[in-house]
């Protein structure tokens, strides 16, 4: 089976493992939204959506009624609702742009985890290596490129959309988005700086940031979140602008703009903005846990090849040093991280309210900007002192 | 001394971080995260409906399952909205009830008009209508919206009531 699949061509398995990953990605961005209501839900002490109970599903026992509590059924009549819906596309928008906007928004929110590497394994060396789409050396930097043209759906959707509400939702989208890219990039050089060590072939790629976090002794297995702590702070809070999350969700903001640059959208091209939204977030927060907590890795100074040969001494079954068993395990654990930093994200919009428009370029320019350029300038000293 | 100017303090810089003040914002919401939903599963879970209650109006009799409303209309009367509709009626002689000179043939409710005011409870002298614990009332028509007198004693059934005024008045005029 998996020789098999070895031996398919490049391009065919590339094909499947990307297919594989929108797979995964798609469907748990739109559970994303359902979790969003239920721990919306939680914080307001109800118990959200948890009615829908088709009467054969609901009748398995145990998986049937816990899935009707999460609201799974909920979820599916969602998404056939908003698939099978009249889509209406109002007179006066500019059709071509209108239909695009929605998918150019899909398109960098998929992409972008081409350079995330979510899992890894062992080989028979006992070396690392990553799970990924495509283990090239731009990594961060392709990941910025592509996360940045998200801003043209934004863009595009309220020029499209042809009226006021929009329109005011796609210039703050801009605004924003491009205030915090600064920053966001700025607060990640140190920690390129630091693993680009002098004598060391130069890479970008996140998964030399992963291996820098798995190395051993008390430094080495440091996640950076413990040496950098500035830049882990200004970059989580930029991923809460670049995704329009609360408290940043100015270019939505529905108390004054309604619905912001998609008040003019429904059914499925509403759908896919928020899809969008939420793979943005969960790439977002992916890129975060391999910056700063040690993507795979279990916990700070254990690393993965650690926790498997540990588990092997302790309990001498085989396949515990299978790559599947330990590429899945590796998985598991960024998954895991992932979800908690999801969760983390809608905790925070349920919690605060939204910042004025004024305030949040206040933030993004004279707060966050000098604060990432000092960080910058007094790590570039640091790195330089250490690593002469 | 009768204005008394209120400095505003300027923030502190912990304050203009916004920090402590989303992490303590991010507890409290966390704190009702874990705490049981304050609402129920409605048909399912019914709410505990405390005494004194102001559901939907009904008749209810008396110990000895006997009629007590006497037809004075007071409630009729009364409703602000005008939705109690009765139309009185004599008590036949042989009635075992003959010592009360009126009972209402027909008494109608009409819950799309009623505002639960409790009023016609109040006013009437024999407590013979009761705003008791039925909360929710439904119907397809207008006129299944309408209480007549025969829902109006199903919904209402029998309370407790140690007068008897009608007891000691139909005893004290065999004594005479
Ligand atoms: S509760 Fe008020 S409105 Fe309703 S029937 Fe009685 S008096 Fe009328
Ligand atoms: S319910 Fe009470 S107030 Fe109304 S007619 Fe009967 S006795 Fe009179």
């Amino acid at each position: 089976m998996i020789d098999f699949y070895f031996s398919l061509p490049d391009i065919v398995r590339y094909i499947i493992q990307g297919i594989a990953v929108i797979c995964f990605l798609f469907p748990v961005g739109a559970a994303c939204s359902m979790a969003e209501r239920k721990v919306a839900a939680w914080a307001q002490d109800r118990p959200g959506p948890n009615r829908a109970r088709p009467w054969l599903l609901a009748r398995i026992p145990i998986i049937g009624p816990i899935l009707g509590y999460f609201g799974i059924f909920n979820l599916m009549a969602d998404g056939g609702k908003l698939l099978f819906r009249e889509d209406i596309t109002p007179g006066h928008v500019n059709k071509f742009y209108f239909v695009m906007a929605p998918i150019v928004a899909m398109t960098p929110a998929l992409s972008t985890i081409v350079f995330v590497p979510f899992g890894a394994y062992l080989d028979s060396a006992g070396q690392i290596l990553p799970v990924m789409l495509a283990n090239v050396d731009i990594g961060i930097l392709g990941v910025f490129a592509l996360a940045s043209l998200s801003v043209y759906s934004l863009i595009l959707a309220g020029w499209a959309s042809n009226s006021k509400y929009p329109f005011l939702g796609a210039i703050r989208a801009s605004a924003q988005l491009i205030s915090y890219e600064l920053s966001m990039t700025l607060a990640v050089v140190p920690v390129l700086l630091w693993i680009n060590a002098p004598g060391t072939t130069g890479s970008l790629s996140l998964v030399r940031v992963v291996e820098f976090q798995s190395q051993p002794g008390f430094w080495g297995g440091m996640w950076f979140v413990f040496i950098m702590p500035v830049s882990a702070f200004i970059f989580l809070i930029t991923i809460f602008a670049e995704t329009n999350r609360q408290p940043f969700d100015m270019p939505e903001s529905e108390a004054d703009l309604v619905g912001g640059y998609h008040t003019e959208y429904g059914s499925y091209k509403w759908s896919l903005f928020f899809v969008a939204e939420y793979c943005q977030m969960i790439v977002g927060s992916g890129i975060f846990i391999l910056l700063f907590l040690g993507g795979w890795n279990p916990l700070p100074w254990i690393p993965l090849a650690d926790l498997v040969n540990w588990l092997h001494d302790l309990l001498h079954w085989q396949w515990l040093l299978h790559p599947i068993f330990v590429g899945l395990l590796s998985i598991g654990i960024f998954v895991t991280k992932v979800l908690i930093f999801i969760f983390i994200f809608m905790w925070v919009r349920w919690t605060l309210p939204r910042f004025r428009y004024d305030q949040v370029m206040r933030i993004g320019w004279q707060r966050l900007l000098p604060l990432s350029i000092a960080n910058l300038v007094v790590y570039i000293i640091a790195i330089a002192l250490l690593q002469k | 001394m009768s204005v008394i100017q209120v400095q505003r303090k300027p923030l502190s810089l912990a304050e203009r971080t916004y920090i402590p003040q989303i992490l303590s914002g991010m507890k409290t919401t966390m704190k009702h995260i874990v705490a049981k939903p304050v609402t129920v599963n409605y048909p399912e879970e019914r709410p505990e409906i405390p005494p004194g209650y102001r559901g939907v109006p009904t008749l209810v009799r008396d110990p000895h399952g006997r009629e007590k409303c006497v037809s004075c209309q007071l409630c009729e009367f009364v409703c602000p909205p005008k939705a109690i509709r009765i139309t009185p009626g004599e008590i036949p002689a042989d009635s075992p009830n003959a010592h009360v000179e009126k009972g209402p043939k027909e008494f109608e409710i009409n819950m799309l008009r009623c505002i639960y005011c409790g009023l016609c409870q109040e006013v009437c002298p024999e407590e013979a209508i009761w705003l008791q614990n039925v909360y929710s009332s439904s119907g397809y028509t207008r006129a299944e919206m309408v209480n007549n007198k025969q829902k109006l004693y199903e919904l209402g059934g029998t309370l407790p009531d140690t007068h008897l005024k009608w007891d000691k008045k139909k005893a004290a005029a065999e004594k005479h």
